[in-house]
Formats: C-alpha cells, sequence, structure tokens
C-alpha cells in the first residue's frame, strides 16, 4: 500500500509501529549502528590508539650524517694510533684524507636538514651539557678544528718542508681528532637514546656500541677500498663484523614489546638486511673469501651498506615506535622507563 | 612574578572547543586542514605545532560517578583540553640546542621564535607529545602561555574564553590547593576515579599545567610515569665513552700486527 511522501511505499504503517516498539523496548531501532562499535576507551586503553609522542621530524641528511661521521671520525683515531705505530704513511693519509672530507660534508647534512639553515651559527650560542645535540654541534666543530691542521700539516710534511712545528702540529691535531673523532662516532647514539622515543631510550646503551663498532668497520672498509689489504684492517674488519653479528644476535633472542618495530613490518625487514649485511655477511663472506682482494672487497662493501642501511633502519623504527602509545604506557606502568 | 599555572578539570569541561578557537585566534596559529577522524567530536587528534589546546573526546561504556545516562547500558562521555604541561623539568628545554626554548620569570616553557633554527630535537625530547616542528615555517612551536597576555596582567587566551571555568588559570600554590580540594570533592560526590594528574614523583618533578580527570591517565594519552630524558644521559654516554676506550685499544692491537 503506497503512503503518500513515500515513492517506494516499502513502509506500511505497521512497520511503522514495528519500528518504534523495537525502539521503544530495546533502546535501539533494528538496524541501527549499536553503541560500542564506536571505538570506546577502557581500563588502561589510550586515547583512541592514537600517538602520544611525536615522531622524529629528520629526514634523510641525519642517518647520513650519522654514517659519515661515525667513519670519519674513527678515522681521525685511527690516523694517530697508525701513525704512532708507524704504520704505511699512505694509508695514514687516507685516514686523514677521509676523517677531513667527513668533516667538510657532515656540517653541510646537518645544516641542510634544519628548519631554518641559514639560523646554524645559532647552534653556537649555548654550551650545554645536558643536551646531546650542543655536545654533538661542538664535537663537530671540535673534530673539524683538529683534522684540518692535521691533515694539512701531513700533505705539507709528505711534500718535503720539514720545519719542527709542523711535526708538534701533526702530533696534538691527531690526537685531538683521536678524542674527538670518538666522541663524532658515538655521541649520535647518545642523542637518539636520550629522547623520549621508547625504542631509542630502550637501547640507549647499545646504541653508541652500535654507533662505534659500524664507524670502526666503515673505516677499516674504506681502506680496503682504497687497496690497503693489510692485516691490520683485515683483524679490524673481523672484528666489527664479529661485534655485529654478536649485537644481531642480542636483538634476535630479546624481543621486549618496546623493540617490535626493530621486528616487525618495513622497518623489521630494513632492519635485519643492515644487520645481516654489516654482522653475519660481511663476517662469513671475511671468513670464506677473505685471503682474496676480492673477498675482502666484498665484505668491506657489505659492511658499508649495512652500516649505511643501518642508521636508516633505527630512524625509521623510531618512527614506527612513536606511534605506539599502548606499548609505552605499559612500559611505564611496569617501572620500565625509569632511568 | 608568582608562577604562573592552569588547572584543567575534565569533570566540568563542555567540550566545546572554545580554548581552541581562542588560542588559535589570539596567536594567529595557523589552520591544521580538515581531517574527519570518526573519533567522536575530536577531528584535531593531538598536540602539535599549529594546535596549543586540544580538546579530547572520551566515550566510555561505564558511568560518570552517580551520575544516571539515559542509556540502557553504561555510558559517559567525557571531555578535556590538553596543552602543553610546561614542566618543571622540561624536556624540550634540556634538549634544545639554540638555547631558544628558555624558561620565563613566570615559571613558563617558552620557545624564542627568533632563535629557533628547526634542528627538531626538542621535538623527541617531549616525553607528552607536545611540541612539534611547523615544516612550513621551519621552527618548532608550542604553548606560549599567552607570555605576552600574561606581561601586561591579562589570564591567557583559553582561560578567557572558557565559558564554564574549567579552564583556570592563576598562581601554582593557589591553583594546587584548588586541584587538591576539587578531587576530594569529587570523590565524595561518588566520582570514585577521580584524580589529580601531576606527575611530581617522576623526573619530571611535577607540572604547571595539571589536570583533573576521570579514569586513568593513558585514556587522555597522559603518559602515566613520563621521565625528563635527561636522566637516560647518564647510562648512554657511559656506554659510548667506555666503548670508545675499548676501540682505542682494538685499534691499537690491530695496528701492532703487520
Amino acid at each position: 500500500m503506497t503512503v503518500p511522501g513515500n515513492p517506494r511505499g516499502r513502509a506500511t504503517e505497521e512497520r511503522l509501529q514495528e519500528i518504534k516498539r523495537i525502539a521503544g523496548e530495546t533502546s535501539l531501532a533494528p538496524g541501527a549502528a549499536k553503541l560500542g562499535s564506536h571505538p570506546q576507551i577502557t581500563g588502561h586503553d589510550s586515547y583512541y590508539g592514537l600517538p602520544a609522542l611525536k615522531p622524529p621530524v629528520w629526514t634523510w641528511e641525519i642517518p647520513l650524517y650519522f654514517f659519515l661521521g661515525g667513519i670519519s671520525g674513527v678515522s681521525g683515531c685511527m690516523a694517530f694510533v697508525a701513525h704512532l705505530l708507524h704504520a704505511d704513511p699512505g694509508l695514514v693519509r687516507v685516514l686523514l684524507w677521509v676523517g677531513f672530507i667527513g668533516s667538510a660534508i657532515c656540517p653541510m647534512l646537518l645544516i641542510a636538514d634544519l628548519g631554518r639553515p641559514a639560523r646554524f651559527l645559532n647552534m653556537l650560542r649555548v654550551f650545554k651539557w645536558r643536551s646531546a645535540m650542543s655536545m654533538g654541534a661542538w664535537i663537530l666543530i671540535g673534530f673539524s678544528a683538529c683534522i684540518t691542521p692535521a691533515l694539512f700539516a701531513n700533505e705539507l710534511i709528505l711534500r718535503g718542508f720539514d720545519w719542527p712545528i709542523l711535526g708538534f702540529l701533526r702530533w696534538s691535531a691527531e690526537a685531538g681528532a683521536l678524542v674527538t673523532g670518538l666522541l663524532l662516532a658515538g655521541y649520535t647514539g647518545v642523542l637518539i637514546g636520550a629522547t623520549a622515543n621508547p625504542l631509542w631510550s630502550a637501547n640507549r646503551r647499545v646504541l653508541p656500541v652500535h654507533f662505534l663498532t659500524s664507524g670502526m668497520g666503515g673505516a677499516s672498509a674504506i681502506l680496503e677500498l682504497a687497496g690497503f689489504f693489510v692485516l691490520p684492517t683485515q683483524i679490524l674488519g673481523f672484528i666489527a663484523a664479529g661485534v655485529e653479528t654478536l649485537l644481531d644476535l642480542k636483538v634476535e633472542l630479546r624481543k621486549p614489546a618496546v623493540d617490535a618495530p626493530l621486528h616487525h613490518g618495513p622497518s623489521g625487514i630494513a632492519f635485519r638486511i643492515a644487520g645481516l649485511l654489516e654482522g653475519p655477511g660481511s663476517l662469513l663472506v671475511r671468513l670464506f673469501w677473505g685471503s682474496t682482494h676480492y673477498g675482502r672487497l666484498t665484505a668491506a662493501i657489505f659492511f658499508l651498506v649495512g652500516s649505511a642501511l643501518s642508521r636508516y633502519a633505527w630512524i625509521w623504527a623510531g618512527r614506527v615506535s612513536a606511534r605506539q602509545p599502548n606499548v609505552e604506557f605499559a612500559r611505564q606502568r611496569a617501572g620500565e622507563a625509569r632511568p | 612574578m608568582t608562577k604562573s599555572a592552569f588547572l584543567t578539570d575534565a569533570t566540568i569541561c563542555i567540550g566545546c572547543k572554545a580554548c581552541e578557537v581562542a588560542c588559535k585566534e589570539w596567536n594567529n596559529v595557523p589552520a591544521d586542514g580538515f581531517t574527519w577522524t570518526g573519533l567522536s567530536y575530536d577531528n584535531t587528534q593531538a598536540l602539535g605545532a599549529s594546535t596549543w589546546r586540544h580538546v579530547m573526546f572520551l566515550e566510555q561504556p561505564q558511568r560518570a560517578g552517580p551520575q544516571i545516562a539515559g542509556t540502557s547500558e553504561p555510558f559517559r562521555w567525557v571531555f578535556l583540553s590538553d596543552v602543553c604541561k610546561h614542566c618543571a623539568n622540561s624536556g624540550c628545554l634540556e634538549g634544545c640546542p639554540t638555547g631558544a626554548i628558555v624558561r620565563t620569570d613566570l615559571g613558563t616553557v617558552y620557545v624564542q621564535p627568533d632563535v629557533c633554527n628547526g634542528c627538531g630535537y626538542c621535538v623527541v625530547s617531549c616525553p607528552f607529545g607536545v611540541i612539534d616542528k611547523n615544516h612550513e615555517d621551519g621552527r618548532a612551536f608550542k604553548c606560549t602561555f599567552c607570555y605576552d597576555r600574561q606581561k601586561v596582567g591579562l589570564m591567557p587566551a583559553c582561560a578567557t574564553a572558557c565559558p564554564t571555568h574549567s579552564i583556570q588559570f592563576g598562581p601554582y600554590e593557589e591553583l594546587q590547593e584548588r586541584a587538591k580540594d576539587r578531587v576530594v570533592e569529587l570523590q565524595e560526590r561518588g566520582y570514585t576515579d577521580a584524580k589529580l594528574y601531576d606527575p611530581k614523583e617522576t623526573s619530571v618533578g611535577g607540572i604547571h599545567a595539571f589536570f583533573v580527570i576521570l579514569g586513568e591517565p593513558e585514556n587522555y594519552n597522559l603518559p602515566p610515569a613520563p621521565e625528563v630524558p635527561t636522566v637516560y644521559l647518564k647510562s648512554a654516554w657511559t656506554s659510548a665513552l667506555l666503548t670508545a676506550a675499548i676501540l682505542i685499544g682494538v685499534v691499537f692491537a690491530a695496528f701492532s700486527f703487520r
């Protein structure tokens, strides 16, 4: 029976009364959305699962800076030690150049990432022990201030200028480069470890170890790429890949909820690939093929690629971690976020 | 001058968003765009570079104290206006490498926009997820506690616009007393899950914008036990310096072989 105003004529008066009856008895019309089909917040639920922290805003320059800074920093350190122990002067020269080129590129990467690059000098307004980034800005400048005179003094000495001041300058600058270079390679682990990011702060003890080892293996790998297939670079290659393998094992065996971005999803895949290349991949290649130059080059390249990829994976995983409020709230409730 | 504080009371808030609007209009904060979240009436989602007051809408299957909800199942709808906590021990302030973020004479945490160079370290240093970088502008922004208004004796814009006095502004000590009394009053009236959110016992050391809430802090994305990230520096630096020392030894040993 059709009703005025209802062209399809499907609803009858009886149907309207039925709807009224059901709605009155159950407080819900037939076919209407039920209370509780909307997201609701109970118990210790987060606010609709929305992120309670902000992810890092850094772009590709920063992981690349971590990678290059690590290599050039440890190169600076190795230059002093190699020089002290009478290594091949060509090898020492390459280390100084790697350190110097790194010290030139790194600030450019940092400045490019800034939201207001023209204000980069504001980084030097203060010196704050309690800000790892403030310390890092000064460490980078300190490293630059040491590696540059070390390189120039070395180049002049190699060209036959034998003024005594050059020797003294070179030694003291190299010693400064050792200290500042290691700080440069290691502070980046502190930089991301001492933040509110759950994944990073939970791994704050491991990150500096990983970044320093990665820098050492990377510096040694660059030497091999430059043709120095000597015993020291073989040893350092083995040690770096070995330590990375142990760190990979630690992450694989201990799987707290906060480390989920390292194990699951695209960030987990990137992390695993990086770990395999830097760790077991580089180690096994060096073990079974390391007697040849090609084998050592392959191991070196594996390590370098894995090292770079690892920095990106850690930043990526940090982004994922910032979006998981339930994990962080549970950690805090369990007292695991305390220092 | 005395320390300023906000007391924001979820049990009074009506979810009108006057605070969000007033803050944006007074401070010329840019629009966030239009996103329909489907999460009750909250389309803002979180604090950020262009949101300095964020009203939350909690739909919960439980009663609010002794209230009669009028539905067949228990239900309550709680609102809270979130804001920068202006921590006593502030993660963003400690992390800032340019000294842009400072403590004002009013005890608030303020980002000097002429100094900030947009490095983004404050963003990952805030345990409450408040401050963020504005990618068009390049700098980091957050609630200023209406520093300009306070300097001439006015209340912040949000407190001025709040029609129910859910957002209360005044000297820190006075609002602390009021907050404690309010929680006691609520408990006595049957709101057994009313509590004060002011994490004094953590390294954050108390906040200058504290909240009276119903339920758990997590429900409002307030961290139950926040820490200022500087407490992590000691263990991280120890690890770095120890490893560096060992690394020197390793390199020494390696180059001793020839």
